[in-house]
């Protein structure tokens, strides 16, 4: 179980002062919230088996109040975890007990669209999918697509440096941000990057990008939209073992094509998948590929055709492409609606999100498979197969308190497995609460130390989304920046 | 998600079943979403997710309802556009029932509100009642403006008077129990909800329904004793009214059953057809016999738009030539997840259909909710009204009362699907309606 530092004595007894500092910060009477009951539903963010109430929530709606807010905890010295849609899966929204809450969920307008330099420049609490919504039309799309990208919020993104199916053409959150207009810790207004390619001066939107809350507040970002491809289809292939998806995926990643999106879900996920998309998974299979290419019909067809030839080398027990445009939103619903779907067929899951070589796949699928046995705990594999980006679902009972810890151990073994083979503890999760402690296990105690001085540089008293990433040291410990 | 109930709380079957709806829910979040009151607010707290946070809190620690949980649910529509977002299968309708229900049950709203809601509650299920409070109310909404204030009150007093039309038409001849029998040989017997609202404010609407319906073959019943389905006393956490009109209507139509046998329960008001869908769970703990009659009522209980699809349906005028906006009622597409039934009878009757854009958001009307929460009400309204116009439609079709209720008195002509389709398969003009473009 994680642990979360002792909340500040001093902050707590000053809780009426706190709430009342934010209220008048706030414009709205509704956009501060303070009393136990109402703070209840903020306690917890995707990863709700890790829980902790807030000391209070603001809710701003624009960038200067976010500004009072942060100039108000600075000067008093409170801590601030910041919030979009709470969809993180690794615990990154989770509230400490002395901390506040400011939720951007309230900032989501679209401020402007740019066609002619292809951007558009957002509020924070902006949706993912809200973005390609107000561009569709025109013909763009923003092209980062999180298969929570319904709900995930853009300020959440940047600072996740979320990724999505795919990314594996258009690259990640960092490879499609030009701008960001941020609030530093002590309540200054910065905007950094612009409506063009290359920011000025050092690459602080590559810094500030993934840097889960820790260094600054996002408040708005300006985004490339790209022109939607021709049309796209997709291709499901199911197979008789994981490992022989598995080698499939590595024959076309090393064939040189690049599909637009190289999706994997094992035996029960495609059965909780199907029951929710009634997408025509193939249900005898073990394994599936969703494939997709896009471009012209002539294209499609090319590249399917020599997709379809690399699949058949691996003995395929079914190929199937699809038909129209109904089937592969079917066929998208279920691969982005499955994490949700698994609580179909388990009460409780642990979402892992760890990176390998590609080449790796066959031979950690089979060792994942044998952990599952060992533990006696279910596990559903669905994943960007093509970036390596492994997602294995760790099912468990959560009203049963040996399971929940077993399902930590377990999760805790693959993301080293992930490691060992030469990998990376998160894809696009980010470290949040979950992986902090599994740090030491990708980064030696010096190359933590000089991240450390990052964030100092930027948050001196470590009070932006402090117990995060880093595993807990006393505060005396912290290091100073230079 | 994990949840903290004692065995003794699991022996109550309202709660078991909570916590079964809680236990599917894996907090993801992807709800919040597509609920129209989390769109507006932005706060988690009037969003699905949240309210299923404090329903379960409230729940859990057996606690009276307090301020807090009930300002949160009552914001929320019902329109149920979470559990179609939903990949989990989270049943949040059953739970927020409930809630409404434990509500009802455990708090004291202040004397102004439960005297609105009590009055509504009374008066709505009872259609001579209902007509004579229109009346009135017609009489005094030119003083509407004069109610003075801000206040809740005045703002809901004012919404009411808004919504009473213009013109309420008097008591159909043919009001109350009948028999249509089919024109030419039956093909099947089908009874009709006549329903409570609906009658009063849009008579027109079940009499588009039997001339449609007996034309194609099905002999009509309007059985006696049934009546209002009780969506709207179970939505306001009136459970024994509920109850009782929901047994009222059992009782009814497995007399005709008995009788005569029936293919179908029809329904012409989607709002009614998701309750009526759920009878066999809301008398899931009673005595198997009446739990077995319930729950073959609501595997009779079919829309109008499902009926036509399944009996045939075939326009016998010419193509009108006009553009129909379809709004899709939440209590169609997410209550009782019928998308696409109503557009292609609608193509198929010869119109060219639309849809609007955030198609899956609320109109705002939602059974009693655009009384007591009229400025959520307003905004939903205004953005969905705007969202149809830019469709450049020649009217707006619906399938519930509430929605053409709520969407009426704007620029363009709102009417129901079946008066349409009665149109073009031989009926009258609707009334409002273009003849040609």
């Amino acid at each position: 179980m994680i642990t979360l530092p002792d909340p500040k004595p001093d902050v707590l007894a000053r809780r009426d002062a706190v709430i009342a500092g934010l209220r008048a910060a706030v414009a709205d009477a509704e956009g501060v919230i303070g009393d136990p009951i109402s703070l209840k539903p903020y306690e917890t963010d995707g990863l709700s088996a890790y829980r902790q109430m807030p000391l209070a929530v603001a809710l701003p709606e624009s960038t200067e109040e976010v500004a009072a807010i942060m100039r108000f905890c600075h000067a008093n010295g409170v801590r601030v975890v910041p919030r979009g849609a709470g969809t993180s899966l690794s615990g990154g929204a989770l509230p400490m007990a002395d901390a506040v809450v400011v939720g951007l969920m309230r900032m989501n307008q679209i401020l402007d669209i740019n066609y002619a330099d292809r951007c558009a420049t957002v509020q924070a609490g902006v949706t993912n999918i809200g973005i390609t919504n107000a561009v569709s039309d025109e013909g763009f799309f923003y092209a980062p697509d999180p298969s929570s990208q319904l709900a995930c919020m853009i300020g959440g993104n940047v600072n996740m440096n979320s990724g999505g199916a795919h990314c594996l053409k258009y690259g990640v959150t960092a490879n499609n941000l030009l701008g960001l207009k941020i609030v530093t810790v002590d309540g200054e207004i910065l905007d950094i990057g612009g409506e063009h390619l290359d920011a000025a001066g050092y690459d602080w939107l590559g810094l500030l990008t993934g840097s889960e809350g820790q260094l600054a507040l996002v408040t708005e970002i300006t985004v490339r939209i790209l022109r939607s491809p021709e049309g796209a289809r997709a291709m499901l292939a199911g197979f008789a073992s994981n490992e022989i998806a598995g080698a499939c995926v590595d024959s076309i990643i090393s064939s040189g094509i690049i599909p637009v999106a190289l999706e994997f879900m094992d035996r029960p996920a495609i059965h909780a998948c199907e029951a929710f998309a009634h997408a025509g998974y193939p249900l005898d299979a073990e394994a599936m590929l969703i494939i997709e290419v896009e471009g012209s019909v002539a294209e499609q067809d090319d590249l399917l055709a020599r997709l379809s030839a690399i699949c058949n080398r691996h003995n395929p027990m079914s190929l199937k492409v699809s038909r129209s445009v109904e089937e592969s939103l079917a066929i998208w619903k279920g691969r982005k609606g499955a994490f949700g779907a698994i609580g179909r067929i388990s009460p409780d899951y642990l979402c892992m999100d760890g990176v390998i070589p590609t080449s790796k796949l066959p031979d950690v699928l089979r060792r994942i498979q044998e952990m599952s046995d060992s533990y006696g705990l279910k596990v559903a594999n669905i994943f960007h197969a093509g970036d390596g980006n492994l997602h294995p679902l760790i099912m468990f009972d959560a009203n049963d308190p040996t399971s929940f810890h077993k399902a930590e151990t377990f999760g805790a073994e693959i993301l080293k497995l992930c490691v060992e083979v030469g990998g990376c503890l998160t894809g696009e999760h980010g470290v949040g609460v979950e992986k902090r402690d599994l740090m030491p296990f990708q980064f030696a105690e010096h190359e933590l130390e000089q991240q450390r001085r990052i964030k100092s540089a930027f948050d001196p008293d470590w009070l932006l989304n402090p117990s995060k990433v880093f595993p807990l040291r006393a505060p005396a410990a912290l290091p100073r920046a230079a | 998600m994990q949840t903290n109930f004692t065995e003794s709380q699991l022996a109550d079957p309202d709660t078991a079943v909570a916590n079964q709806v809680l236990r599917s829910c894996v907090h993801c979040g992807l709800c919040t979403a597509t609920c129209p009151t989390f769109q507006l607010l932005g706060d988690e707290l009037d969003s699905p997710r949240g309210r299923i946070y404090l329903i379960k809190d409230m729940l859990e620690t057996n606690r009276p309802a307090t301020e807090e949980v009930v300002l949160h649910v009552d914001r929320c529509l019902s329109c149920l556009s979470c559990m179609t977002t939903c990949p989990s299968g989270v049943h949040y309708m059953h739970l927020v029932d409930h809630a409404r229900a434990y509500i009802e049950r455990t708090y004291r709203r202040p004397l102004a509100e439960r005297l609105i809601r009590g009055v509504l509650g009374w008066i709505i299920p009872r259609p001579r009642v209902f007509r004579l409070a229109l009346a009135g109310a017609r009489l005094v909404a030119p003083l509407a403006r004069l109610i003075p204030g801000q206040s809740m009150l005045a703002r809901r007093l004012r919404a009411m008077l808004a919504l009473a039309p213009a013109n309420v038409p008097g008591p159909d001849p043919n009001e109350g129990p009948r028999l249509y029998p089919a024109s030419g040989p039956r093909k099947a017997r089908v009874a009709l909800l006549a329903g409570c609202a609906q009658q009063v404010l849009a008579p027109e609407i079940n009499a588009a329904t039997i001339r449609l319906l007996t034309r194609l073959g099905c002999e009509v019943v309007v059985a006696k004793g049934a009546g209002c389905c009780g969506s709207l006393n179970h939505h306001m956490g009136q459970h024994t009214p509920a109850m009782t009109l929901a047994w009222t209507n059992i009782e009814a139509w497995s007399r005709e059953i008995d009788k005569d046998g029936l293919d179908a329960v029809v329904i012409n008001a989607s709002g009614c057809g998701t309750t009526v869908k759920d009878y066999g769970f809301m008398f899931r703990t009673e005595p198997a016999a009446n739990r077995n009659k319930a729950e073959l009522i609501s595997g009779l209980a079919v829309d109008i738009t499902e009926l036509l699809t399944r009996i045939g349906y075939t326009p016998t005028r010419p193509k009108p030539g006009l553009t129909v906006a379809y709004h899709s009622a939440c209590s169609l597409q997410h209550g009782q997840q019928i998308t696409n039934e109503p557009k292609a009878l609608l193509r198929k009757a010869g119109f060219r259909v639309v849809e609007p854009a955030e198609g899956h958001l609320c109109c705002g009307s939602a059974g009693t909710y655009n009384m007591l929460q009229p400025d959520i009400a307003t905004r939903l309204r205004t953005r969905k009204l705007r969202n149809i116009a830019k469709t450049k439609p020649d009217l707006v079709a619906a399938g519930n009362i509430g929605c053409i209720t709520q969407l009426s008195g704007d620029a363009l002509p709102v009417v129901h699907t079946v008066a349409l389709l009665d149109w073009m398969a031989g009926g009258p003009r609707p009334e409002g309606v273009p003849c040609v473009a």
